[in-house]
């Protein structure tokens, strides 16, 4: 998962079907620019990271009244 | 859950487990998101499903891929709570490309806003597939073991949200084609 930023795609999705018929070639173009949006639509989120709230909900975990919370509530759904 | 067995003597591994874990959260919200059409709601999933791994640690096998047992958790989660709102919450094809414009971080291009709409449109188990394995990195065999069904299953899930997505998007730009673009030399016979 690291070394994805070198794919993130520069601009647009420049490789459209004109016709609609299925065109190996085009098709390839078509499928390479969907995985670059994909992960760079994806990573838009892994790169802000870890929020505030779960850093510090990992770092109270390891109190036993935040474990047994958790074990509380996850019996008792 | 009877196993909240008295210490666990693995206190030496809670500080790397909850390094694991918050290794981990990025990419998750990054899932959750695709899963849940909504930030909020997925920083909620991401929140129950680290409750609930800690909770539940001791089912985790050391040594094995702590990510892909948190995207476990983290989709059963979802799904259990998906079956529950699904008669509340109509899941309208908008909802998924406009939760995620709300990201502040996000890039606004409109290609990028195409594509997230197209994405939004596919069916939510061609779209987790498409995600775990073209964006998460996970192995198809991976992918399977998250979604708790055949490898074959995720192929062809992936295979068709990828064909889907090409339909969508080509029928959906036909009329932003212009003749300069780097598309003729792919018309012109030169392939890739």
């Amino acid at each position: 998962m690291k070394d994805r930023k070198s794919l993130r795609p520069e601009g647009a999705l420049q490789v459209r079907s004109t016709t609609g018929r299925p065109d190996p070639a085009l098709n390839r173009e078509i499928q390479t620019k969907i995985g670059q949006q994909l992960r760079a639509i994806y990573d838009d989120v892994v790169d802000q990271g870890v929020p505030d709230r779960f850093a510090e909900l990992l770092r109270n975990l390891d109190a036993p009244s935040v474990r047994a919370k958790a074990a509380d509530k996850d019996s008792g759904e | 859950m009877s196993r909240e067995s008295s210490g666990r003597s693995a206190s030496r591994d809670d500080a790397s487990v909850r390094e694991a874990m918050l290794a981990a959260v990025p990419s998750l919200r990054a899932f959750a998101i695709s899963l849940s059409a909504n930030v909020d709601r997925a920083d909620d999933l991401v929140q129950e499903t680290l409750l609930r791994a800690w909770a539940n640690l001791d089912s985790f096998e050391p040594g094995t891929n702590m990510s892909a047992w948190l995207f476990t958790i983290l989709r059963n989660l979802f799904r259990s709570e998906y079956r529950k709102r699904r008669r509340e919450v109509p899941d309208s094809d908008g909802a998924y490309a406009d939760s995620m414009k709300t990201q502040p971080e996000q890039s606004s291009k409109v290609e990028f806003e195409e594509f997230r709409e197209a994405l939004g449109k596919l069916p939510s188990d061609q779209r987790e597939a498409l995600v775990l394995v073209g964006a998460s990195g996970f192995s198809y065999e991976e992918a399977a073991e998250i979604c708790g069904c055949a490898v074959g299953t995720i192929k062809s899930r992936v295979n068709r949200a990828r064909t889907r997505l090409a339909e969508l998007l080509a029928i959906e730009s036909i009329e932003d084609l212009g003749p300069d673009r780097e598309l003729r030399a792919v018309f012109s016979g030169g392939g890739s």
